[in-house]
C-alpha cells in the first residue's frame, strides 16, 4: 500500500469516528440534562435528579398526547402494512403496465414536503365536509407510514423465490395454505423492519399533522413543540429520553429478531 | 404460464392502495396546485405567483431555503461517503456501533435531536463552554440562531440518509477492483476517480437527492434552531396558512416547494435509470 493509500484510509477511519460521535452526541448529551437537578442547561448537571421526569405528568395534556399518538401510529402502521403488502406484492408479481409508476408513487410522500401535504389535506377534508381530528390525522398518518412498508416489502419480495408456494401447492397445500406456511413465514423479517420504521415515523410526524389537529387531538410532537415554545425546562430532555428509551427498545426488537444489518435494507 | 385473469387479480391487489393514494393523497396536492392559479376568483391566473417573485423578500426567503439545502446536502455527502467505505470494511463490534450510530438517530426522530442541537449551541450550552474551556474563543459566540447552526443540526438529522444508500453500493464493490486496476497500471488516484467514483455514484445520487428533498421543505429544524430571524420556505408556509390566513399566497409558495421537491425526485431517477443504462 502506498502512503497515498494509508493515509486515505486513516483519514476515513477519523472522519467516521467523528461521525458516530457526531450522531450519538445530541442523543447522549439529551440524556444527562434530563436528570439533572438545576432548571437550566448546564454540564455537567450540578447534581442528579429525577424532578423533570415527574414534572413530565404534571404537564397539561401530556398522556392525552402520548395516547393520540400511540394509537395513531399503531393503528397507520397496521393499515399501511395491508395496503402496502398487496400493493408490493401486485409490483412483483404482475405483469401489467406501469408497475413501476406505482411503486413510485407509493413511495413518494416520503420525498414530499409534509407541510404541503398537511396544508392539501386540510383543504381538501374542509371541502369535502370531514371535520373530525382524529379520522384526519388517521387518514394522513397511513400515508404517512406507507412509504417504508412498500419500500421495504417490496425489496423483501424482490428476493423471495416464488417457485417454493408453487412447490408447496403440488405437495398437497391449498394456495392460501401455502401463502401463510411459506410466505408469510418468509416476509415476517421485512413486516417487522417496516412495521417499526412506520410506527417510529407517525410517532415523529409535526409537519403533516400541525394543519389536521384541533385543541382536543395534538399529538405527542405538536405538544412537545408546545412546551418547547412555553417552557424551555429539562421536561423536556426528560420526554425525549423516554422516547429514546423507545426508538433503543425497538431497535433491540429489531436486531434480535431481524438483525441490525438487514434492517436497513 | 399466465392467463389474462390473473393480471388482472394483480391489478385488483394494488387497487386498494392505489385508490386510497389517489384520492387521499394526489388529488389534494392537485387542488393545491389548481388553487395557486386562482387569484381573486379569477382562473387560471398566475397572480399568486408573479405576486411572491415580485417581493425581495420572498425572493430572499427562496435563495436562503435552497442554500441551506444545499449546504446541508454538501456536508453530510462530505462526512457520510468515507463513512460507507468505513462501515463496509469495518466487522463486529466496529460494525455494530456504526450500524447503530445510524440507526438509532433514525429511530429517535427530528424532534428530539433539534431540541437537544437547540441546548448545544446556546450561548450558555455545551459547545460555547468547551470551545472556551480549549481556548478557541475568548467569549461565547452566537451560534443559535445562525445559518451555520441550521447546517449542522440539519447535516445530523439527515446523515443516515446520505451514508445508507452510498453504503448499499459500497458492499456490493468487489474488493479486488483496486487490485485489478493496480495491475493494469492505473496510480489509486486514478483508480479512484476512474473506477471507485463512478460505481458509487448511484449511491450517492439516491442520497444527495434524498438528503436535498428533506432539507429544503424542513420544517421542525429551522424553527427551533433559526426561528423567525431567517424564515425558509416551509415556515413561510406555516405563518401564511397560521398567522396570516393569506392561502393565496401560501398555495403558491406550497406549489413552488412542490415543484422543487418533484423535480429532485424525478431528476434523479431519471439520473440513476441512464447511468444503470436502462435496465431497471
Amino acid at each position: 500500500m502506498t502512503r497515498l493509500q494509508t493515509s486515505v484510509r486513516a483519514l476515513s477511519w477519523v472522519v467516521a469516528a467523528g461521525v458516530v460521535l457526531f450522531l450519538l452526541a445530541p442523543l447522549v448529551l439529551t440524556v444527562v440534562v434530563s436528570f439533572t437537578s438545576s432548571s437550566v442547561y448546564t454540564l455537567p448537571p450540578p447534581e442528579w435528579s429525577l424532578r423533570w421526569y415527574a414534572a413530565v405528568a404534571r404537564k397539561s395534556g401530556f398522556w392525552d398526547s402520548v395516547w393520540l399518538s400511540v394509537s395513531l401510529a399503531g393503528l397507520s402502521t397496521a393499515l399501511a402494512l395491508l395496503l402496502g403488502t398487496a400493493a408490493a406484492i401486485a409490483v412483483t408479481r404482475g405483469r401489467f403496465k406501469g408497475r413501476e409508476a406505482i411503486a413510485t408513487f407509493a413511495v413518494s410522500p416520503l420525498m414530499m414536503p409534509g407541510l404541503v401535504v398537511g396544508v392539501a389535506m386540510l383543504q381538501f377534508f374542509r371541502q369535502v365536509g370531514l371535520r373530525d381530528a382524529w379520522i384526519s390525522l388517521l387518514i394522513a398518518h397511513v400515508v404517512v407510514t406507507l412509504p417504508f412498508v412498500v419500500r421495504t416489502l417490496l425489496a423483501a419480495l424482490e428476493r423471495f423465490d416464488f417457485s417454493l408456494i408453487d412447490a408447496a401447492r403440488t405437495l398437497g397445500m391449498s394456495y392460501p395454505k401455502a401463502v401463510l406456511k411459506v410466505l408469510a413465514p418468509n416476509l415476517a423479517p421485512a413486516f417487522l423492519t417496516s412495521g417499526l420504521f412506520a410506527f417510529l415515523a407517525s410517532m415523529d410526524n409535526y409537519p403533516v399533522s400541525i394543519f389536521l389537529t384541533d385543541a382536543r387531538n395534538k399529538t405527542l410532537p405538536i405538544k412537545m413543540l408546545q412546551y418547547m415554545e412555553e417552557q424551555p425546562d429539562p421536561t423536556l430532555a426528560a420526554i425525549s429520553t423516554g422516547l429514546i428509551v423507545l426508538a433503543l427498545a425497538v431497535l433491540m426488537i429489531g436486531s434480535r429478531t431481524v438483525g441490525l444489518n438487514r434492517m436497513i435494507h | 404460464m399466465r392467463t389474462p385473469r390473473t393480471v388482472d387479480g394483480f391489478v385488483l391487489l394494488a387497487a386498494p392502495a392505489l385508490v386510497y393514494l389517489a384520492a387521499l393523497y394526489a388529488l389534494p396536492l392537485v387542488l393545491l396546485l389548481l388553487k395557486s392559479f386562482n387569484a381573486k376568483g379569477s382562473f387560471p391566473s398566475i397572480a399568486g405567483y408573479t405576486e411572491f417573485f415580485a417581493d425581495p423578500f420572498h425572493l430572499k426567503i427562496l435563495w436562503r431555503t435552497v442554500r441551506v439545502a444545499l449546504l446541508t446536502t454538501l456536508l453530510a455527502l462530505l462526512l457520510a461517503y468515507p463513512t460507507a467505505f468505513v462501515l463496509a470494511r469495518a466487522r463486529g463490534f466496529v460494525q455494530s456501533l456504526i450500524l447503530l450510530a445510524l440507526v438509532l438517530p433514525l429511530a429517535v426522530g427530528v424532534i428530539v435531536k433539534t431540541f437537544a442541537w437547540s441546548i448545544l449551541f446556546r450561548s450558555d450550552g455545551l459547545l460555547n463552554k468547551t470551545l472556551l474551556a480549549i481556548g478557541l474563543i475568548d467569549e461565547p459566540v452566537r451560534l443559535l440562531y445562525t445559518e451555520t447552526a441550521l447546517v449542522i443540526s440539519a447535516a445530523n438529522v439527515f446523515l443516515p440518509f446520505m451514508v445508507l444508500p452510498i453504503y448499499a453500493v459500497v458492499r456490493q464493490l468487489d474488493a479486488r477492483l483496486p487490485e485489478a486496476a493496480a495491475t493494469l497500471g492505473a496510480g489509486p488516484v486514478f483508480c479512484f476517480f476512474r473506477v471507485i467514483a463512478p460505481l458509487t455514484l448511484p449511491g450517492v445520487i439516491a442520497g444527495s437527492a434524498f438528503v436535498f428533498s428533506m432539507a429544503v421543505s424542513m420544517y421542525v429544524i429551522p424553527s427551533l434552531i433559526v426561528g423567525e430571524r431567517s424564515q425558509t420556505l416551509s415556515m413561510l408556509i406555516a405563518r401564511s396558512y397560521l398567522f396570516l390566513r393569506d392561502e393565496q399566497l401560501g398555495s403558491s409558495i406550497s406549489s413552488i416547494l412542490l415543484l422543487i421537491a418533484v423535480s429532485v425526485v424525478l431528476g434523479s431517477s431519471w439520473l440513476l435509470r441512464r447511468l444503470s443504462g436502462g435496465k431497471t
